[in-house]
């Protein structure tokens, strides 16, 4: 017994000194046959299921069109649904490959959590959900309210920061999933529900009575929400950033989901290189010549994402704004492809 | 050397010695091989490591704090009111589920037929629901059945009762106030040195001293008196309702209420079927002793049966603490700030530093159920000593 338990003892010994996986995430992707993929516990227009387990959203739209790039096919996707809390610890042990979750790209965040953000899928800012019945107009008039935030988030800090400096009192329940937030927002408990505004929209859709409830007009922070990755991989840092530059920059040169085939034989300059006729720009990220049409024919450019998922093709109702391309009102800009 | 070697090796001798030094050798250098591995990984992906976060601004506030707490505060600030806030529910909900887990237990064993099924069924039915769904099911009951701040229940317009809690005057210490808790630890103090004195004369001589006057006196008195000289204790400020919620006064938060009771209920299941099983564990002999002597069944229980049974209870009981100490880890599914709740969830979305903060709720777990262990074994200790004699 003594010696069994001693060569055991050994085996393991043996098995943990291996040496850590290098960071080859491309490959390992690839070796899997899967991408796996960090999303929300179902947040409409970003990352939801729908009744038969498809997920559908902007952060997922961003995911497909990876999996298209590598594969050229958007399906192989894994989604694994994370709660705020742990959604930097999937990344950083290796269960997910990339995180597309509405998270808000911070200093701190890009530092200390050994992640860096690829981009910005979508400029939110963080407002307020109130009662119609409670009369309200204002953020400022929200003094001794008691306001309900899902915790672990921006919004709780930035929420502290607003009443702090506007010399209002509150009071704060912290849950741990958006779902028991919004239940006890609509239950009563607390006056004010608090989150990105996108996140609002969807979440008060969610509730029995949407009409009966309004998003109050204070924007109170900046919340760019975009896409994460692990540090100390760089090919698939880049991989990530361009495949959602590659959309901005589809939707720029008019290439959409129906025209694709069409545009690939095109002979403007900028299109060639797009799409590969001209150069290589495709290898040199590590991927395939027609990783441009593979993208915006699985998901399509970015407008069409954004329509299709919070825009007007979609319940959320969202209107562009800040997510317009930057030649056309909005700060959406994406480096050339050349 | 005989005695050397058998000591060292029991059975097998040198070569037993020679197996447990390599034994422990693997295992200091697995424990060194996984701490040094998870140092190189964080440093490749340039994660922050270490306690330095500790002295970083919080920036979030939380709804329950015991000690002075603010948004400016640090995060070792918001540790100790996790921290706090997890005594106070671990400490009430122990008390609670001892009262109640102990009346079950007996009313189980009661001869009145309707008290044992109406017992019975409380622990069948609170045993076998998992936790996490009865502590939901307090919060959203409660909620659910109380009115808005607006229109909440009050008492004499000094106590509100809505679904933002509990809220009662709050009590301001008057100069009078030292005099007046020195004046009942005196009380208390005299009390139990006056029970010890009538037990000893009892058991000794067999005197029967009645000692409830005095001691009612000196409660009451001795406090009346410091009142009359120092001056009054306390003076209240009343709460009132300004715009969202109450100003003023203390709030009791629905969240503890709910997590205190769905806990306290939860293990009381729990330690009815413990005391159960220590008062059946005592010889039939004893009840029917204490019938022969004349002593009513209560007092039999009391006096006799249930003192012995005491061992028996001790060890699984504090298991049952324990247990109450740990799920109240899942105040995080209703809002409550409870340890893990602010700094395993809050402090560590925000930092990152996943390694440390676990480790670091882990050792206080592990704190708080030493302690609680040792407390109970002390108490064992002392009452086979008492038993002995």
């Amino acid at each position: 017994m003594k010696r069994v338990s001693f060569l055991f003892t050994l085996a393991a010994a043996a098995a943990f000194s291996a040496q850590a996986a290098s960071a080859e995430t491309l490959k390992t992707v690839k070796d899997r046959g899967l991408l796996s993929c960090g999303v929300s516990q179902g947040l409409p227009g970003f990352s939801s299921p729908d009744d038969k387990g498809n997920w559908t959203g902007l952060d997922v739209d961003v995911c497909r069109a990876i999996a298209a790039a590598i594969f050229d096919d958007p399906t192989k996707v894994k989604f694994v649904p994370l709660s705020a809390k742990d959604r930097f610890t999937a990344l950083q042990s290796g269960e997910i490959d990339v995180l597309s979750r509405n998270t808000t790209w911070t200093l701190s965040r890009d530092t200390s959590l050994g992640a860096n953000f690829t981009g910005v899928t979508y400029y939110d800012g963080q407002g307020f959900l109130v009662k119609k019945s409670l009369k309200v107009n204002s953020a400022l008039e929200l003094n001794s309210a008691s306001v309900c935030v899902q915790t672990g988030t921006t919004t709780e800090q930035n929420l502290a920061d607003y009443f702090k400096g506007n010399n209002m009192k509150y009071e704060v329940i912290a849950f741990s999933g958006a779902d028991e937030t919004v239940k006890a927002y609509e239950s009563g408990r607390c006056d004010v529900f608090t989150s990105d505004v996108s996140q609002l929209y969807a979440e008060r859709l969610k509730l029995a009575n949407p009409a009966d409830h309004v998003v109050l007009p204070e924007v109170i922070s900046k919340e760019p929400l975009g896409p994460m990755v692990r540090h100390g991989d760089d090919q698939w840092f880049d991989i990530v950033k361009w495949v959602l530059f590659a959309m901005v920059d589809a939707e720029e040169m008019g290439v959409t989901q129906k025209n694709v085939d069409e545009m690939a034989k095109s002979d403007k300059p900028d299109l060639k290189r797009a799409f590969g006729t001209d150069g290589n720009l495709g290898e040199q990220l590590g991927l395939t010549k027609d990783w441009f049409s593979r993208i915006i024919k699985a998901v399509g450019n970015y407008g069409e994402s954004f329509d299709r998922n919070v825009g007007a093709g979609s319940k959320l109702q969202i209107a562009r704004g800040l997510n317009q391309l930057w030649n056309k009102g909005g700060i959406q800009y994406a480096p050339p492809i050349r | 050397m005989f005695r050397l070697k058998r000591t060292l090796g029991g059975r097998s001798g040198w070569s037993g010695v020679a197996f447990q030094i390599v034994f422990v050798i693997t295992l200091i250098w697995i424990g060194y091989e996984i701490i040094a591995n998870a140092r190189a990984n964080l440093e490749a992906q340039r994660i922050t490591s270490g306690f330095g976060f500790l002295n970083n601004t919080a920036g979030f506030d939380v709804s329950q704090s015991l000690i002075p707490y603010s948004g400016s505060d640090t995060y070792t600030r918001v540790f100790l009111v996790g921290l706090v806030n997890t005594f106070l529910v671990s400490i009430i909900g122990i008390f609670f589920a001892t009262v109640i887990g102990f009346t079950v237990g007996l009313g189980r064993l009661s001869p009145n037929w309707l008290l044992s099924r109406i017992a019975g069924g409380y622990v069948e039915l609170v045993r076998n629901l998992p936790v996490l769904f009865q502590i939901l099911f307090w919060y959203l009951a409660v909620l659910a059945a109380l009115p808005g701040p607006r229109q909440s229940i009050s008492l004499f317009n000094s106590f509100f009762l809505s679904n933002r809690g509990l809220v009662i005057p709050r009590a301001i210490a008057q100069p009078g106030w030292e005099a007046f808790v020195i004046a009942i630890a005196i009380a208390i103090v005299a009390a139990v040195a006056a029970r010890h004195y009538a037990r000893r004369q009892l058991f000794e001589k067999g005197r029967v001293i009645r000692i409830w006057p005095y001691v009612l006196a000196l409660l009451i008195g001795l406090p009346l008196v410091s009142v009359l000289v120092f001056g009054v204790p306390v003076s209240f400020e009343l709460p009132q309702l300004k715009g969202f919620n109450f100003a003023g006064g203390t709030r009791v938060i629905p969240e503890f209420v709910a997590l205190t009771v769905a806990l306290s209920t939860y293990t009381a299941a729990f330690i009815g079927e413990v005391v159960r099983a220590g008062i059946q564990s005592v010889h039939k002999g004893q009840m029917e002793a204490g019938a022969s002597l004349g002593l009513s069944r209560g007092a039999t229980l009391r006096l006799i049966v249930v003192p012995q049974a005491m061992r028996v209870i001790l060890p699984p009981l504090t298991n049952q603490y324990l247990n109450l100490t740990k799920n109240s880890s899942l105040a995080v599914a209703i809002g409550y700030p409870d340890l893990v709740s602010v700094f395993a969830g809050t402090t560590l979305s925000q930092t990152g530093q996943a390694i440390e903060i676990i480790a670091i709720t882990m050792g206080v777990y592990l704190l708080l159920s030493l302690t609680t262990s040792a407390i109970m074994s002390f108490y064992g200790w002392r009452l086979g000593r008492s038993l002995a004699q």
